[in-house]
């Protein structure tokens, strides 16, 4: 029962005016308590499905999704979510963004808010609490965005592509600043990601999906070595490289895979069943 | 060779001269637009003066500025004109303050409700592209000739195009921002409050300017068809006893509480939405 996140056999059917389409199938994941898991794989391969049905915002057509032991039904503000991008309101100052998630939670206590400012600077945003967002850079709005995640205390972080709308070297600076941040405070997190790289840097372990429908390809575990350094550092690692071609030709078989005849026989086989 | 501290002082001069360069540019161009503005109307009005005491054109058609300067004088004097301006301006706020609200609140509810929205559409659409005048007569009897007509009529310009306006801003909000609320676990009515709503602002308060042209329709339209006082009235008035020098002093004067009207919601408009 030690685990912070459970998923067992779910399928998820997506029904849009056209149609219905398997978007996952059979998917079973679990996570430990304080671990940092990246899913990785095509787009279409359900990555951010996964991530709202662990929020409560889809509901599996079949299966079972628990968080802490218990049966997720909606959301309930227990399970942190970053977007792939900050989404604050241009409305509210830094401060009150923030706090948007104890109002919604209706944990407006003057401890909580307190914290939240104390994140704030932990970040070294605390100058900016008056500013709007409009003043920062898309950097210091994700760090906004990862305070606003933090302040309502989540045990889980789900991360849905954070990094996609910065540039290189933002990416890079806010990966160390989230893994940091992580495991010091010992939360659980599951990141989905097209960047392969930041998926090996960042995990303890990574996923790789196959799609339509998303299935688990594959689970690869990073060796201690490179986890126990920074992101940043991971990449220079000896080992890293060899686990990074590992995982891609695994990408690239798959691809390859889809193109050819023997694929498109496959693909239709799958359509018809 | 400068010092560092020397270019510093140079590059200081430099932009400081670039700048007021620019702003004495600026201020000369807003001069020349103030002053051909009123040569523009100063030229407008006495060559019309000049074209009535010439007669070449019909007096009284067409009648002449300081005949019409002197009509509204004498009104205002033996104060015949000030209860006419009142009522109308009293009206086209009613209508506007009351076709902005139930606009906005016929909004939130098919907003609220997708079902409703979907059970409204053809209703709306209908009524949309009524022209919305001809509902004049229907109003006069249901409701009497006067005071209510006008509102009614007014609203009847108003209220839909308002919902409209107003929906779609709603409907055009980033649907993350709602994600936002929802992952915390936020409700619908949370949703609204904290997302939609203040997202949508801008637009709500920008209708307001497009409702306060639309009430002035309305209130003109339903005082031809109804009232015994107002400026529409003096217009009808005006028309029927041939007197167009007070059909113009009317619409002279419509013109000018017209535009302060529009300013005052404009400069409400920046108040309200100025944080941003």
């Amino acid at each position: 029962m030690n685990e912070e996140v459970r998923l067992e056999g779910v399928t998820h059917v997506y029904v849009t005016e056209q149609g219905a389409s398997l978007a996952v199938e059979a998917i079973n994941l679990a996570l430990a308590p304080g671990e940092f898991v990246s899913l990785v794989g095509p787009s279409g391969c359900g990555k951010t499905t996964i991530l709202s049905l662990i929020a409560g915002l889809l509901r599996p057509t079949q299966g079972a999704v628990m968080v802490n032991g218990r049966a997720v039904s909606r959301p309930d503000g227990k399970v942190g979510y970053m977007l792939q991008s900050d989404y604050l309101f241009p409305w509210r100052t830094i401060l009150q963004n923030v706090k948007i998630g104890l109002e919604l939670t209706g944990n407006r206590t003057p401890e909580a808010e307190e914290r939240a400012l104390r994140l704030l600077e932990e970040m070294g945003l605390a100058h900016t609490k008056d500013w709007v967002p409009q003043q920062l850079s898309g950097g210091m709005r994700q760090r906004v965005a990862l305070v606003r995640t933090l302040a309502t205390e989540p045990e889980l972080l789900l991360l849905d592509e954070p990094f996609s709308a910065l540039d290189y070297q933002t990416k890079l600076q806010l990966e160390d600043l989230i893994v940091e941040t992580l495991k010091k405070k010992g939360k659980t997190a599951l990141l989905v990601t097209h960047d392969l790289a930041e998926a090996i840097a960042m995990s303890d372990r990574v996923i790789v999906l196959d799609r339509h429908p998303g299935r688990i390809r594959r689970e690869v575990s990073i060796p201690e070595d490179i986890r126990k350094e920074t992101p940043f550092r991971a990449r220079e690692h000896p080992d890293f490289y060899p686990i990074f071609n590992e995982i891609w030709s695994e990408l690239e078989a798959k691809n390859a895979g889809g193109r050819s005849r023997h694929g498109e026989e496959e693909d239709r086989h799958a359509d018809a069943t | 060779m400068p010092t560092p501290h020397n270019a510093g002082a140079e590059r200081e001069k430099l932009t400081g001269r670039v700048y007021a360069a620019y702003r004495a540019s600026r201020r000369r161009t807003a001069w020349l637009v103030r002053l051909t503005q009123a040569l523009l109307l100063l030229g407008g009005l006495s060559l019309w003066e000049l074209a009535g005491r010439s007669k070449w054109i019909d007096v009284l058609l067409f009648s002449y500025p300081s005949k019409v300067f002197r009509l509204l004088y004498d009104k205002l004097l033996e104060g015949t004109l000030l209860p006419h301006i009142g009522v109308t301006v009293a009206e086209t706020v009613a209508g506007f303050v009351l076709g902005t609200l139930l606009g906005a609140g016929l909004a939130i509810l098919i907003w609220w409700s997708p079902f409703l929205q979907r059970v409204l559409d053809p209703y709306i659409v209908v009524l949309n592209s009524m022209p919305k005048v001809a509902l004049g007569p229907l109003f006069i009897v249901g409701l009497g000739p006067g005071l209510l007509s006008i509102i009614a009529m007014t609203l009847a310009i108003t209220v839909i195009i308002t919902t409209l306006v107003i929906y779609s801003s709603f409907q055009e909000v980033d649907a993350h921002y709602r994600k936002v609320v929802r992952i915390f676990g936020g409700s619908r009515r949370q949703e609204f409050l904290k997302a939609i709503l203040p997202a949508s602002f801008p637009a709500i308060v920008s209708t307001l300017k497009v409702n306060v042209g639309l009430a002035w329709i309305g209130v003109i339209v339903g005082e031809f068809l109804v009232s015994k006082e107002g400026l529409g009235y003096l217009i009808i008035y005006g028309f029927q006893v041939f007197n167009f020098t007070l059909v113009i002093g009317s619409l002279f004067i419509i013109a000018i509480v017209a535009a302060v009207m529009y300013q005052a919601v404009a400069y409400l408009e920046t108040k309200l939405t100025g944080r941003r």
